[in-house]
């Protein structure tokens, strides 16, 4: 039995990265943001999607690369989590891709530190990889200020 | 027609009651409700934008529909909140039996009265209120009311009394238990206190009862000897005063030893829409609740250099002579921090005065826009770490703005860190303003004597024609802005005893010219002090001074270089009894004094 599932594709400093689909509510270009003083680092501020307050997220400062270049703008990934929509900023939007589950394989144990937790593993795609993002990770450990460091 | 719509209206009516008679009421899913509320919400900003188009396009039709549709948006933004609202009466249906119930379990006898059932408050609220106040009437039954016998022993019936009150008062909802037990044991508490190192002893002494009632909030305090399965756990209090504040009120105990307790909840009515002020700081909007705001203070350009004064580094303003601590929001919020940043292009300093938990500070603001009512939106889970915050809001604009947590910020700016006795402080301030420079006012009392009391403790002065003299017993009363006013004359105060009843009586003198009056008010009671003429209003620093010569007088001291005496206004009043208190006039004439 072949179990195939669609995932929304982006791209973050180069790196393929994939949500499933069903977890997408929508994708948007950037928006006025209202940023929120004292937040952890990775938040970027609140956008208002249509009447209802989003908390964007900076995937990039999330994911521990390097800041996005000034220059560009940033794309709205809108995620349903367990807390209600977050938004997602990533670079640049990529296909909606339909990927068998033979090709996942586990992050390698080379994969280490805080990112390992938000990274369920990779597709293999052809001569590219997909990283799957685990959205509730993604989400979920913002509410730990940075200073704090993350004790999971 | 108009005939025939009238015997058609009459035949349809009978068909027609019985079915509204069904059609009351129906019951709705709250997330429908809280969609709706959305929605209007958007239709709003939607409306203020359509608002804003109408008035740069010169189309009649346009603006009649925009302007149309700007009642039609409020109105249904009205309607929308009122489907949210419940009345109280709805949690405390239950309390009867609470009562009851705890009452058996430990052998009381307890009657529960309710006013204010139908007062109502949004439903979010009633649901975060529900828990802590089924604490409090535990808590009163289990703990304030006491056994039957000591009742009767105590003189009371054998019934304890539990009231529950709920209204409205500006802009909030009051909810108070009271009961007639006990009362709050002030030295158990503080003894208390002290053991568990909450306090020390000097803070200790240093309290008053009502700051240490106020105690019994405190986390892990209880004064209960013995623990029952009610209360006495020590969990409780500090529970119930974190989930009123949670929702933006306070709670308050006040308690008489041996007549009984009350608590007082203050809630806001809705947290779906609040009126808020917005500010300007960093470049971003921020909305300040109302509930905490006391006032707004613009300094000028040339008044900031000597009005924003620094106690070892910290701002403080001096507000009608007392200190006020001074936040500069963009320094807190850790925007850029740029000296100037606070200040306008012109140089003017805008000082929001807000009060949390009892204590005032001036927030520093970039700019002050304009109040509005608010949709408050709750922050999402990422974001509740952030204690400065309360809530977010969307702006006309269709942008966020976040919406300061007056407490969170409070704290965090330690303005109210430690439990800094605010006694101290008053001492303080009184004692600083005694080295000041004082305003007097100064008049001839009797046998031309130079007399003076603090500006301050005056609310007017005032010149009346004899013939408006009247007299009440031995008292010289008069008409005065609809209420009569009581006048001591201080030539009977300050008269020997033998002459003072001949004095007491005599009415005044029909040839008499206008007698000069200085309306004062003290503890809330206004009253008139006869003298003689009124001389001068001076500023000096009064530092010289000797102890009294008679009663009536507190100290005689050097004001312009002449020997002054300083009158002691209670001693006075104590003397005169006066004993109608008029607070209508009080308050107005606090209004003047200020």
């Amino acid at each position: 039995m072949d179990q195939t599932s669609q995932f929304c594709t982006f791209y973050l400093d180069k790196l393929l990265f994939g949500v499933e689909l069903k977890a997408v509510q929508e994708v948007i270009r950037s928006l006025d943001m209202t940023r929120v003083p004292l937040a952890p680092a990775v938040v970027s501020g609140l956008i208002n999607l249509r009447g209802q307050i989003v908390t964007a997220v900076d995937l990039r400062k999330r994911l521990e690369l390097k800041p996005r270049p000034a220059d560009t703008l940033a794309m709205n990934v809108v995620v349903r989590s367990e807390d209600g929509a977050v938004s997602l900023l990533v670079d640049e939007i990529g296909d909606v891709v339909e990927v068998e589950e033979t090709t996942f394989e586990p992050p390698p144990e080379t994969l280490r530190g805080t990112v390992r937790a938000m990274i369920l593993g990779v597709h293999k795609l052809n001569g590219r990889l997909m990283h799957v993002l685990d959205i509730e990770k993604a989400c979920q450990m913002i509410d730990v200020p940075e200073t704090i460091g993350v004790g999971r | 027609m108009a005939k025939q719509e009238d015997t058609l209206g009459a035949q349809q009516a009978p068909e027609s009651r019985p079915r509204e008679a069904v059609a009351e009421t129906i019951r709705v899913g709250v997330n429908v409700l809280d969609k709706l509320m959305t929605l209007v919400g958007e239709l709003v900003l939607a409306r203020n934008q359509l608002l804003q188009i109408s008035n740069t396009v010169e189309d009649p039709g346009l603006q009649a529909v925009s302007q149309r549709m700007n009642l039609i948006a409020t109105e249904l933004q009205g309607e929308v909140m009122k489907t949210r609202m419940q009345p109280i009466g709805n949690i405390w249906s239950q309390f009867p039996r609470t009562v009851r119930d705890v009452a058996l379990g430990c052998g009381k006898e307890v009657g529960i009265e309710m006013e204010g059932k139908e007062t109502e408050l949004d439903k979010t609220i009633i649901e975060a209120i529900k828990d802590p106040l089924t604490h409090l009437v535990r808590n009163s039954v289990d703990h304030g009311i006491e056994l039957p016998d000591d009742r009767l022993k105590a003189g009371k019936d054998q019934a304890g009394r539990l009231i529950l009150r709920a209204f409205h008062e500006g802009g909030q909802v009051n909810i108070e238990i009271t009961d007639d037990g006990a009362g709050l044991n002030g030295d158990r508490i503080r003894k208390k206190a002290l053991e568990r190192g909450v306090i020390n002893a000097e803070q200790a002494a240093r309290m008053t009862e009502h700051e240490i009632f106020n105690l019994i909030f405190l986390p892990g305090f209880s004064t209960a000897e013995k623990v029952t399965n009610v209360s006495g756990r020590g969990v409780g209090m500090d529970v119930v005063k974190t989930n009123v504040e949670k929702i933006g009120g306070t709670v308050d105990v006040q308690s008489t030893r041996g007549r009984g307790t009350t608590v007082r909840v203050k809630i806001p009515l809705t947290l779906a829409i609040i009126p808020a002020l917005v500010v300007t700081c960093g470049g971003d909007r921020y909305a300040i609740p109302q509930v905490s705001l006391l006032e707004l203070v613009r300094l000028e350009a040339d008044e900031v250099g000597k009005g924003i004064e620094l106690v070892h580094g910290a701002p403080v303003y001096r507000l009608r002579g007392r200190l006020l601590p001074l936040v500069y929001l963009n320094r807190e919020l850790k925007l850029a921090v740029d000296e100037n940043a606070a200040t306008e292009s012109d140089g003017a300093v805008n000082i929001v005065v807000l009060r949390a938990d009892e204590r005032q500070f001036g927030l520093v603001v970039d700019q002050i826009n304009d109040t509005e009512e608010i949709v408050v939106k709750p922050l999402r889970k990422q974001l509740k770490t952030v204690k400065t915050f309360a809530g977010s809001s969307i702006m006309g604009d269709g942008k966020v703005a976040l919406i300061l947590d007056v407490l969170g910020l409070a704290q965090r700016a330690s303005v109210i860190a430690e439990t800094r006795d605010r006694a101290l402080t008053e001492k303080a301030v009184e004692a600083a303003a005694r080295e000041e420079k004082q305003t007097f006012l100064l008049f001839a009392g009797p046998g031309d004597s130079r007399m003076a009391i603090p500006l301050n403790t005056l609310a007017r002065l005032e010149e009346f024609p004899v013939a408006q003299i009247e007299m009440s017993g031995s008292q010289w009363v008069t008409q005065y802005r609809g209420q009569i006013l009581p006048l001591v004359r201080l030539n009977v105060v300050l008269e020997e005893r033998r002459n003072k009843l001949r004095a007491l009586q005599a009415p005044p003198s029909p040839d008499s010219g206008p007698i000069q009056v200085l309306v004062l008010n003290h503890d809330g009671r206004c009253f008139g002090l006869v003298v003689e003429r009124i001389l001068d209003i001076v500023e000096d620093r009064a530092d010289v001074r000797s102890s009294a010569t008679r009663a009536a007088v507190l100290y005689s001291v050097v004001i312009g270089e002449r020997v002054t005496e300083m009158l002691d206004i209670p001693a006075i009043l104590r003397s005169a009894d006066v004993s109608a208190s008029l607070p209508g006039v009080a308050t107005r004439s606090a209004e003047v004094a200020n």
